[in-house]
Order: C-alpha cells, then sequence, then structure tokens
C-alpha cells in the first residue's frame, strides 16, 4: 500500500522541517486539511467549480497520429484544455476554498513557469482575495507573458533576486513572507512539495485526474487501467494527480520524467532522481541535488516549471521503491518534442510537458499497450523559448 | 559541565550572546571573532553554519552566508576553525544552523565532532520537536550538547511546555514572528508575550532573539528575559569594512553601552 502516515511520511519520506514560526500554520493545516476537503459543502463547490469555470473533465483524446508514429495507443489527459491552460488550477481551486474556510485574507504563491502564479492570481481575483506572487528574477525574463497574465489579473509579482533566481529561491521567499505574516496568510505552494501536510493535500486536489481518467478510459477502452502512465516531473503535482487512483494498482506503470538540460552529467541539469540524494528540501524530506557539504545546488532547465532541484516526497518513495520509473529529457529533446507534438497532432504543449512527450522515446512498452501522457499545459507562454529554436526544428 | 551550564549558573541577567557567521567577512575570521567577542564581554556565541537555503534568514545573514560560501566555507573547515580558537577561548559556542547540513554530514558523526571540538550547545531552527523526539534527543543527549528549541508569540503554552523540556542550555525567544534581521523597537504587545511566558514555571533560562539590534532593545530584552541575541546588527557592523577585531569591540561596547574606545 502506497499511503501517507499521519506525521506526513511517504516510507521515509516528507515531514514538516519547519521553523517554529510556521508550526501554528501548518499545524492548523495539518489538523483540519482532510476534515475540511470531506465536507459535503466543501466539496460541492470544488466541484461546482471545477466544472463550469474550470471546465472539467478534461477530455481524454486518443491520439492517433501519435500512435500510429509510436506503434502503441496513446491517450491525452487533456489539462492544456483547463482555464488559465494547465493542470495547476486544479489545485489553486482547491487551496483558494481552504484558505477560506480558515479565515485567511491573504494569499501568497510561488511561480516557476508562471502557470501556477496565474493559476492563483486567477482564483484571487475569483474570490476578491489580495495575492502576491513570488517569481526567480530569471523566470520573470523568460516567463514573461505569464508575468503579464498576473499583473491583470491583479496580482502583485515580487522578483526573488537570490540564489540562482528561479524556481527554488521563490520558494524560499514565498517561505519566509508566511513567517513574516503568520496570522492573515495562507501559502498557496504549486506543487507536491513543501511540509507535509502540503503534498498530500495537493495531491488530493489534483487527484481529479487520474479519478476522470478512470471512467474515461473505461469509456473508451473498456477497462480502466491503462498500462503506463506518463508525466513529467517539476516538484510533481501533475504526476502526482495523474498517478494517484493508480498507487495501489501494480499493473500500471508509472513514468516520471525529469528534466536532464543540457544532460544528467553536464552539470546543467535538474534531473533529481538520478542526481539527488536523501537530503531536506522546503520543509521535507526527500531526494534534492546537493554537495556533499549539504548545500543545496542550482538546477538548470530550459523548461522554468521543471528547473527545481527536489521532487515532492511521494515521488522519491515512489522511485526509490522501485514503484515508479524515471526517465530523463534533455533540453534539446524536448524542444524536438514540442515541435513534434505540434505538427502531428495540432497541439503545442508547455515546455515542461513536452519533456513527458520525448520519454514516449526512450520507454520500453509493446504495441498492444495503452499509454496515457499527462497533457500538462499548453505551450503559448513558451512561444518565445520555441520561435528562437524555429530554425532548427 | 558544559560551559554553557556552567555560564547560567554563575550568570542570571545581562547575557550577550552573538550571532555571526563562521567565514565571514573572510574565511580566517572566524577564529579572530570569537576571541574578539570574548574579550569584548560577550557571554556567549552563536556560530553560525553558512547555508544556501536559510528559510528563516533574512537579507544580511542570507547574504552573509552566501559570501562565506564563496569563500569556500564548510562544515569541516568549521570545525578544524574551533577546534584551533578552543585552545585560546573558553566562551560557550552554539552552532546554528539547517538539519540538512547535519544530515549530510551524518548525525552521530555531527555530534561526536561538536564535542571533540569544544561546541557546546545546537541551534537548528527547521528540526522540528517531533523528529528531535523520535530520532535524535537520546543522541544528543548522551553527547553531553545542550539544544535550544524556538518559541515565538504564536507557541502555545502547552507547546511552551515542551520546549523546555526537550531544550538543554537556554530557550531561544523569538521576538517577533518574522525572519531575522527585523528592525523598529519592541512593541507593547511583544511586551505582553514576554511577561505571559516569565509567568510559566520553565526550568530553562530564556534568551531573547530577532529585533535586537542596539543597546535600547538588548537593554528592554534582558529586562524581560536573561538576556538577549544579537546576529544582523553585528554582520552589519562586520561590513562595513573596519578591521574585525576593532568592529567587534567597538559593537559589543556599544551594545552594552560602555561607549566606543578612540
Ligand atoms: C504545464 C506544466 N507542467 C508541469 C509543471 C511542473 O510542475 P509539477 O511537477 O508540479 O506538475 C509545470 C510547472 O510550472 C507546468 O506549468
Amino acid at each position: 500500500m502506497i499511503a501517507i502516515n499521519e506525521k506526513g511520511y511517504y516510507g521515509e519520506f516528507g515531514g514538516a522541517y519547519i521553523p517554529e514560526m510556521l508550526h501554528p500554520n501548518i499545524e492548523e493545516l495539518r489538523q483540519q486539511y482532510v476534515q475540511v476537503m470531506e465536507e459535503p459543502a466543501f466539496q460541492r463547490e470544488f466541484r461546482h467549480l471545477l466544472k463550469d469555470y474550470v471546465g472539467r473533465p478534461s477530455p481524454l483524446y486518443l491520439a492517433e497520429r501519435l500512435s500510429g508514429h509510436y506503434k502503441a495507443t496513446i491517450y491525452l489527459k487533456r489539462e492544456d484544455l483547463n482555464h488559465t491552460g494547465a493542470h495547476k488550477i486544479n489545485n489553486t481551486i482547491g487551496q483558494i476554498l481552504m484558505a477560506r474556510r480558515l479565515g485567511k485574507t491573504r494569499i501568497i504563491a510561488e511561480t516557476g513557469a508562471g502557470q501556477h502564479g496565474v493559476a492563483t492570481a486567477t482564483v484571487c481575483a475569483l474570490m476578491g482575495i489580495q495575492c502576491i506572487v513570488y517569481m526567480g528574477a530569471v523566470d520573470i525574463k523568460r516567463q514573461a507573458p505569464n508575468v503579464s497574465r498576473m499583473r491583470m489579473l491583479g496580482a502583485e509579482v515580487r522578483p526573488a533576486t537570490s540564489g540562482s533566481q528561479t524556481l527554488k529561491d521563490a520558494t524560499n521567499e514565498a517561505i519566509r513572507d508566511w513567517i513574516n505574516n503568520p496570522v492573515d496568510t495562507h501559502y498557496i505552494i504549486g506543487s507536491v512539495v513543501g511540509p507535509h501536510p502540503y503534498p498530500d493535500m495537493v495531491a488530493r486536489f489534483q487527484s481529479v485526474i487520474s479519478e476522470e481518467m478512470k471512467w474515461q478510459l473505461e469509456e473508451q477502452t473498456g477497462r480502466e487501467n491503462p498500462d503506463a502512465i506518463v508525466a513529467c516531473v517539476g516538484g510533481g503535482s501533475n504526476a502526482a494527480g495523474a498517478y494517484y487512483h493508480y498507487l495501489n494498482e501494480k499493473e500500471v506503470r508509472l513514468i516520471a520524467v525529469e528534466a536532464a538540460g543540457h544532460g544528467i552529467h553536464s552539470g546543467e541539469s535538474a534531473a533529481t532522481s538520478v542526481l539527488g540524494t536523501k537530503g531536506i528540501i522546503h520543509g521535507s524530506r526527500t531526494l534534492l541535488m546537493q554537495t556533499p557539504d549539504g548545500q543545496i545546488t542550482e538546477p538548470y532547465s530550459l523548461s522554468a516549471g521543471l528547473d527545481y532541484p527536489g521532487i515532492g516526497p511521494l515521488h522519491a518513495h515512489l522511485i526509490a521503491s522501485g514503484r515508479a520509473e524515471a526517465i530523463s529529457i534533455t533540453d534539446d529533446e524536448a524542444l524536438a518534442s514540442a515541435f513534434f507534438l505540434s505538427r502531428k497532432e495540432g497541439i503545442i504543449p508547455a515546455l515542461e510537458t513536452a519533456h513527458a512527450f520525448a520519454a514516449l522515446d526512450k520507454m520500453e512498452y509493446s504495441p498492444e499497450d495503452v499509454i496515457v501522457v499527462c497533457l500538462s499545459g499548453r505551450g503559448d507562454k513558451d512561444l518565445d523559448t520555441y520561435i528562437q529554436h524555429f530554425d532548427r526544428f | 559541565m558544559n560551559r554553557l551550564d556552567k555560564l547560567f549558573a554563575h550568570k542570571q541577567k545581562d547575557i550577550l550572546n552573538i550571532y555571526f557567521t563562521a567565514g565571514y567577512p573572510a574565511v580566517e575570521d572566524t577564529g579572530k571573532i570569537i576571541q574578539a567577542l570574548e574579550k569584548a564581554g560577550a557571554d556567549l556565541i552563536e556560530l553560525g553554519m553558512p547555508y544556501s537555503d536559510p528559510l528563516a534568514d533574512g537579507p544580511t545573514i542570507q547574504q552573509s552566508g552566501q559570501k562565506a560560501l564563496k569563500n569556500g566555507m564548510t562544515l569541516p573547515l568549521l570545525f578544524d576553525q574551533v577546534q584551533a580558537v578552543r585552545e585560546k577561548t573558553d566562551i560557550p559556542l552554539v552552532l546554528m544552523g539547517y538539519f540538512n547540513q547535519v544530515m549530510q554530514y551524518g548525525e552521530q558523526r555531527f555530534l561526536d565532532k561538536c564535542v571533540a571540538v569544544g561546541i557546546d550547545g545546537l541551534i537548528l531552527p527547521d528540526l522540528p520537536l517531533y523528529e528531535y523526539e523520535q530520532y535524535y534527543q537520546e543522541m544528543v543527549e548522551k553527547a553531553g550538547l545542550g539544544i535550544s528549541f524556538l518559541i515565538t508569540p504564536q507557541t502555545t503554552e502547552e507547546r511552551i511546555k515542551k520546549v523546555d523540556e526537550l531544550s538543554r542550555g537556554f530557550i531561544y525567544m523569538v521576538a517577533n514572528s518574522s525572519i531575522t534581521g527585523a528592525k523598529g523597537g519592541i512593541t507593547d504587545k511583544q511586551l505582553a508575550y514576554f511577561e505571559r511566558v516569565n509567568r510559566l514555571p520553565l526550568k530553562n533560562p530564556r534568551l531573547i532573539g530577532f529585533g535586537i539590534s542596539d543597546h535600547e532593545t538588548f537593554v528592554t530584552a534582558c529586562r524581560y528575559a536573561n538576556g538577549a541575541i544579537i546576529g544582523s546588527a553585528f554582520i552589519r557592523a562586520l561590513a562595513e569594512g573596519k578591521e574585525v577585531e576593532k568592529a567587534t569591540e567597538d559593537f559589543v561596547r556599544s551594545i552594552r553601552g560602555v561607549g566606543v574606545s578612540a
């Protein structure tokens, strides 16, 4: 059985390694999150917003041309068709409702690619709540359209200027903000990372992805279970959502796709499952990239949403226990795959998502296999990056 | 008797605990600053292990850590420096850092090394009470090291008692829920919190830290606790570029309110 225990551990990974200043907030959340999420009124409101505001269920689309190319049956779980263009909004809808139940009046978030920032700014606008998004100064440059979207939605975008000025540093700044504002603020974390109960809470909100996959597959193929589920992993929230209801179905292979940047051993990579060792990042005991002296390493990926030196504790557990298989994809492989998918299926994927598709070239499967790829987001935000590579693909 | 216990046995008031980051401003300054602090009349030193991602620290301490790391500071080097200076000083030394650093060094190996080089206590702000009790309390107590847990204005009475039960040496009373380096005076609300904690029957002495930056805030903190901890303000004083011995002496004098020598 893969399950989290009461103290927030999946096997040896997880927990809440936080300064005492955050204890009251985290403890309040820990005591209440399951109960609140299970309230019928909460579920009604959550489901209503997912349906009429986000546009769920997201389609499960049989990609015939892709299937023909790869000689297997490939379905795409279309999270790119959600409002705001990625899976991230499943979690922010859930967390804004949670924040309201807890009486919080100020929201903070971190963002890498800007998708989580946009999804947070969106739900804050929807609820009329103040929103501050921390974003690495480097990411502010490479994901400019999303910065403008957040501002248009009324959020304040604050640059994180420490460290490598990317997602890790934005997360540090958001945590520091929370320490400074312990009473009125809720921190909407964007992935299955951070101290317990965040990894579990975010996974539960994202689990709607695999909940739908089950009945959609049943409808289209006559069986609930695919042979494999492929998802990219930054912190791991779209993967956690796509795996969730299959975690204990051993015949379903779980493929976690990480960003190898310029190559796993190039020194510029974010392939945590290969390069990482056990340690603590952002309050969670998990796998992370670090020096032997315990200094967290600056990761690298062209994709801002995967440019993170850790992975969520659930994924550390899945990979360490052999339940999930990790595949690493370089910048170039992801770019090639983004152009390929665009031309094969008429879908421009996010650069993060393109890593998941590139894994189809590396994994083993047989022609009878049904494979679901989680199409976590659309690529509008990455157009500037793609344009720079038009001459190569 | 450990140096921390010895200190608190003979002194209960006006204890000055100064924090600085090992390897800052220059890598070889660690020992010099420790000796200068002792000479100038600090009672206790909290030695920061520079860390890439110090979640509880504000910009001043963050930057000092980054500089120290750039200077080539590492944990093994820090232990060497402490060992060398230990022959010349008897001031209690408490190591402050983040739990990941301890994990990577190896928990038991870390504790053994602390004892061997003459460290007296630990402050690991992101090591939670639960994990400490479950996995590390026995190890730390067997090693005979002190350990200080934090309380904040939001900490419940029940939890303060737990902190008191687990802490050895002193309790770190965070003046205000904030990261380090906050400025501004001490508010009535904070005073009420200090008084509330004082009324509790606690076995450990308390030192107030976060936002203590000058003579005035130090004196106020000392009225409500056994002493206070100053970090960011001292780092800023070191950053001014004066010779570190002189900067240290002037700073401690200014905090004690004895006037700065020419
Ligand atoms: C489209 C898309 N997919 C994936 C990710 C990676 O996050 P996670 O691993 O939490 O799904 C991001 C993050 O920004 C994203 O925008």
